[in-house]
């Protein structure tokens, strides 16, 4: 098991420009077993160009990314990282023309999981996709596919799981059973988890620490708790709007 | 019906004529092609009445031409069509984000494309003899090796399309379903090398298929099997494929370093 007070994810003076304009400037974090760091931010920040870094979509221009104590730039290591963790984004589809079944199935190859049936029927069952497990997967809501993404994100039990907007399109309902979900799999299963989101509500809920993004800089960092009261906000998503309106503080 | 409605739907896609070069490209590509093969077609039957020799066997020429024709264009479309099909479904990401390594992605769509390929030339020989009691299979066991030639060309042609469509994005998707048409003039799909201008005659040397369709007429109406044009056509196969390789895996690094991968992916 990995130790507690060892980062499973450190980032240290990442950077990263596209032509002249630096989308990330010189950005540190770590990420502890059971964790959940927020990344907040107004749009245009970096959120998911750091995202992309961390899982090797996107090369960094400078600075070192070790996940695992592995290198994600070096092909071998990026791939014995990538079976260990998982991502899953609003923005993000499935194969349409597959079934849901079809498609968690692909990828549970994918990831090499063992029984993969029994871990779908799991997934399926926890995520309430079993009544539609074996329609296509374009005939799903925006919510059933968000759920879907999340149940791919699941798959191979990741010890690290980055999720970008997770939860924006589902109804609050089923939005507050994957926030319960997350919380259950960070205590049960000391799961990492780098969470960007929107709803500030949500953030100040799950988080236990936040980086706060602001123009490809981390601005602040801390508990939710320290970071209104730094910058003397009622709650986070007041603070937000102080720091996106560039209210220095 | 209001003028300023359809004067609306008209103008949508002429914007978009303004701002594609493909989209503008593909205007003037289709009738140049078509115009090209039917022209050389023509030029080789006017040529073979004017020297009076008798009718080849036209069935054999055109139909056998034809569903090897498909087995390059299947191969090509296997490859650029299915790495297609995950950028429409916004399923890209996820691939990519899992431990599949571009390598083992490549291999898996190439097994995609030479599924296809054996598919449709099944049904496509089978049709052919039904409907027109045309026998490919005279060509006999060397049927393989034209065939596989044709697969590693469409190999070839659909990594480098996938390559293009990586690092431009979807605009150029239209390159999937163009690209290995360019070829067809110049493979001599339909008609000997020998009909072609004596600068396309060079080019073809240079094209895999040329051999292949050439060889196939060889074994219809010479019997004879045609091993130095299949050793051409593998040696060159082997150059060709090696350098779409090393474009795709050029342009893969180079979209990871524009973060060009991630905007396919969503």
């Amino acid at each position: 098991m990995w130790p507690a007070d060892t980062p499973l994810l450190s980032v240290k003076d990442l950077s990263k420009s596209f032509n002249s304009f630096q989308a990330v400037k010189k950005v540190s974090f770590e990420l502890y077993p059971g964790e959940i760091l927020g990344l907040l931010g107004p749009n245009g920040a970096g959120k998911t160009t750091i995202i992309h870094m961390l899982m090797g979509l996107t090369s960094p221009t400078s600075g070192e990314i070790s996940i695992f104590g592995l290198n994600p730039a070096k092909p071998r290591q990026r791939e014995k990282i990538l079976t260990r963790m998982n991502f899953s984004s609003t923005y993000v589809a499935m194969p349409y023309s597959l079934t849901l079944r079809e498609s968690l199935m692909v990828f549970a190859r994918l990831y090499g999981v063992k029984k993969a049936k029994a871990r779908i029927n799991e997934l399926l069952e926890q995520f309430e996709l079993k009544e539609v497990a074996d329609r296509p997967v374009r005939t799903l809501s925006s919510g059933q596919m968000t759920r879907l993404n999340l149940a791919k994100a699941f798959i191979n039990q990741p010890e690290i799981l980055l999720l970008d907007e997770p939860t924006a399109s589902l109804d609050p309902d089923i939005a507050d059973r994957t926030r319960t979900y997350l919380l259950e799999m960070k205590r049960t299963k000391r799961m990492a988890i780098f969470y960007t989101s929107h709803n500030m509500q949500e953030m100040e809920q799950i988080s236990d620490r936040l980086l706060f993004l602001h123009h490809g800089e981390i601005i602040a960092r801390g508990t939710p708790e320290d970071l209104i009261a730094r910058f003397r906000g009622e709650d986070l998503e007041d603070v937000f709007l102080k720091v996106a309106r560039e209210v220095r503080l | 019906m209001k003028i300023h409605r359809i004067s609306a739907m008209f103008l949508r896609h002429i914007y978009l004529y303004r701002r594609s070069l493909t989209r503008l490209v593909e205007i003037f590509y289709w009738p140049l092609l078509d115009l090209l093969v039917w022209g050389f077609v023509s030029l080789y039957i006017t040529k073979l009445s004017a020297e009076g020799k008798s009718a080849p066997n036209f069935l054999g020429i055109f139909l056998g031409a034809l569903i090897l024709w498909d087995i390059l264009f299947r191969s090509q479309q296997g490859i650029s069509v299915s790495f297609l099909e995950e950028v429409w479904a916004r399923n890209f990401l996820n691939l990519f984000v899992s431990p599949l390594t571009i390598g083992e992605y490549l291999v898996s769509l190439m097994l995609v494309a030479v599924f296809k390929v054996v598919v449709v030339f099944l049904i496509s020989s089978l049709l052919a003899w039904i409907l027109y009691s045309f026998n490919l299979f005279i060509i006999g066991i060397y049927l393989l090796p034209f065939m596989l030639s044709l697969v590693i060309l469409g190999w070839s042609i659909g990594i480098l399309t996938t390559g293009l469509i990586l690092r431009f994005g979807q605009q150029a998707e239209v390159l999937a379903w163009g690209v290995a048409f360019l070829f067809q003039p110049i493979s001599a799909v339909f008609y000997p090398v020998s009909v072609l201008p004596s600068f396309l005659q060079k080019l073809a040397m240079i094209i895999p298929a040329s051999y292949v369709f050439e060889g196939m007429r060889a074994i219809i109406f010479q019997k004879a099997f045609p091993a130095e044009q299949l050793l051409k056509a593998f040696s060159l196969n082997f150059i060709y494929l090696t350098l779409a390789l090393f474009f795709f895996f050029r342009m893969f690094k180079q979209v990871r370093a524009r973060g060009l991968l991630a905007k396919m992916g969503e």
